[in-house]
């Protein structure tokens, strides 16, 4: 397999001076075409970062960055983002918001018509992937969480970008659509076959998308773990409760707590303990 | 009402209750009382009080003097002719204060070089500029449009850049990420996600606006709103001074309510049922 993300000795440091802050370090890393790649730790290890950097929203500091072999120079459409939330245009209805990428290419290169039928066909194809043909015409406020996701996902999913970059995309849903969610981006990865590099605070999320989860630790950041993840490419809710699914969970919770430099926590907690006992 | 305190269900939350609930109806009845209430209190002061009409006129006498303004001293003109001052001042800052608010809230650069300028001149009280305005624009139409001008373009200018600057950062960053340009994100995100708040800076700024219209009556006026009230003071005519403020108040209501109407029509999604 050839690397569709090549990532090599990234380094990204915040601020100027005295008040420097080193967000990554030393990050190198190879994403493979079509692969399905999470990324787990403890807060502040610059997860989201990474995945900004790949995107091109953020500058790397040092290091070098490659997709499908061409430099990454800034944000472009073969790398589309699907944020947390707040990204949906309220002004456009949930069909308009979809085809929100056309409107930029027309006004670019003028497509001749066949194109535009084949771009509103996509749409249509996407809202139909996407469960939100009734909602087509509704604005974005007038959806719940987790049907807003969708239209952020078949937005992103339009322009038919190779690289498919997620910030916690699910981090605001509750868990019930979260599951649903989940297959569904599994399904949009078989169909459309896109690389997907996923952020999240959920291991149970990160093990049951991904082929390989990445952990990373704070202070500064870095790659600290890749774990395989050993079930069928195939995935079912039911997989989340095997062995290998449960046993994979614990070892990176564990490791993510390792790596937290939280350890003080518990310090205080037993010391807590020891006072209500002398009472 | 009728209270059974037998029931165990909880009661409904009164209107009294903290954020609590309040019909049409009923919004209807406390803003009409809030409206006549000061009007009646007005008329009972008036007409207790056993001084001089010269302080307090009565509504009787105000109305009176209304009919007369209206009848013999063209009311009418001096109503356009300050509606059209304020107007056209308004009109002018909005058009200038527009982009240079869309700059300044997206680029760094211009927002460095001009909203301390702007935050600095837009303390200076617009009465001072009159002698400056009477020398440079002297003393037709245009130095009364000028003075509205300098009293609402520089508030105007930091609101709708603060409006611009509001825009969500994930609404420009999937823009980007979907490929779009600059001038595209501009056009296309910015401008169209801030369009809601502008409406409501133009809304209080031109509240704003009415307020300068006095001053701006001041520089060599022989008409409007303003400038006789200003008239009415040097004669004592305590009840027109009461008539053209409740004009201008009723004047800028109207127009309120007209620009809260254009953002309903303007903006349908903001208004849905959810």
């Amino acid at each position: 397999m050839n690397a569709k993300i090549t990532i090599r000795q990234i380094g990204k440091i915040f601020g100027e001076g005295h008040h420097q802050v080193e967000a990554l370090k030393d990050i190198s890393l190879n994403i493979a075409d079509n692969e399905f790649v999470t990324f787990v730790g403890a807060s502040g290890c610059g997860k989201s970062t990474l995945l900004r950097i790949i995107g091109g929203l953020e500058y790397r500091t040092s290091g070098e960055l490659f997709t499908a072999g061409k430099p990454v120079l800034g944000p472009g459409a073969e790398r589309a983002m699907v944020f947390q939330n707040y990204s949906l245009y309220p002004w456009l209805s949930v069909s308009e918001n979809i085809k929100f990428s056309r409107r930029l290419r027309h006004g670019r290169e003028s497509l001749s018509s066949a194109d535009v039928e084949a771009a509103s066909g996509r749409a249509d194809a996407l809202l139909s992937l996407m469960g939100l043909t009734p909602a087509a015409r509704a604005y974005p406020n007038q959806l719940s969480g987790g049907m807003q996701q969708r239209v952020a996902i078949a937005r992103a999913l339009m322009g038919r970008p190779e690289i498919l970059l997620m910030d916690e995309p699910f981090g605001a849903l509750d868990a019930q659509t979260r599951e649903v969610m989940h297959d569904l981006i599994l399904h949009v990865h078989k169909l459309e076959r896109p690389t997907i590099a996923f952020v999240t605070h959920d291991v149970e999320e990160a093990i049951y998308l991904a082929d390989r989860v990445v952990l990373m630790a704070p202070r500064p950041g870095r790659i600290d773990t890749i774990y395989q993840v050993p079930l069928p490419a195939d995935r079912e809710q039911d997989m989340k409760h095997t062995p290998e699914f449960l046993r994979l969970k614990k070892e990176i919770l564990a490791r993510i707590r390792e790596t937290s430099g939280m350890k003080t926590d518990q310090g205080l907690l037993d010391q807590l303990n020891l006072q209500g006992v002398a009472a | 009402m009728t209270d059974r305190t037998t029931s165990t269900r909880p009661r409904r939350p009164g209107m009294w209750s903290i954020r609590g609930p309040l019909s049409r109806h009923q919004y209807w009845l406390f803003a009409l009382f809030g409206l006549l209430a000061p009007l009646v209190l007005w008329w009972v002061m008036s007409s207790l009080s056993t001084t001089d009409k010269v302080f307090m006129p009565s509504p009787v006498d105000v109305y009176h003097r209304l009919i007369n303004w209206y009848v013999e001293d063209e009311l009418m003109s001096d109503v356009w002719i300050s509606v059209y001052r304020v107007t056209t001042g308004f009109l002018l800052s909005a058009v200038i204060a527009l982009p240079l608010g869309l700059m300044i809230g997206t680029f760094r650069p211009v927002q460095a070089v001009l909203e301390p300028l702007t935050d600095f001149i837009r303390y200076m009280p617009a009465v001072a500029f009159i002698p400056l305005v009477m020398l440079w624009v002297g003393i037709d139409e245009s130095s009364k449009i000028a003075i509205i001008f300098i009293g609402t373009f520089f508030q105007m200018v930091l609101m709708m850049a603060e409006d611009v600057r509001r825009v969500a950062v994930a609404q420009i960053e999937a823009a980007q990420t979907m490929g779009a340009s600059r001038g595209e994100i501009v056009r296309l995100v910015i401008f169209p996600s801030a369009k809601p708040a502008l409406l409501d800076t133009l809304r209080v700024t031109m509240g704003w606006a009415w307020t300068y219209l006095v001053v701006a009556e001041l520089v060599a006026a022989n008409s409007g709103l303003g400038y006789s009230i200003l008239k009415a003071q040097r004669f004592l005519q305590t009840d027109k001074i009461f008539v053209g403020i409740i004009l201008i108040g009723l004047i800028g209501l109207v127009m309120d309510q007209l620009f809260r109407l254009a953002h309903r029509k303007a903006f349908p999604w903001l208004y849905l049922k959810h």
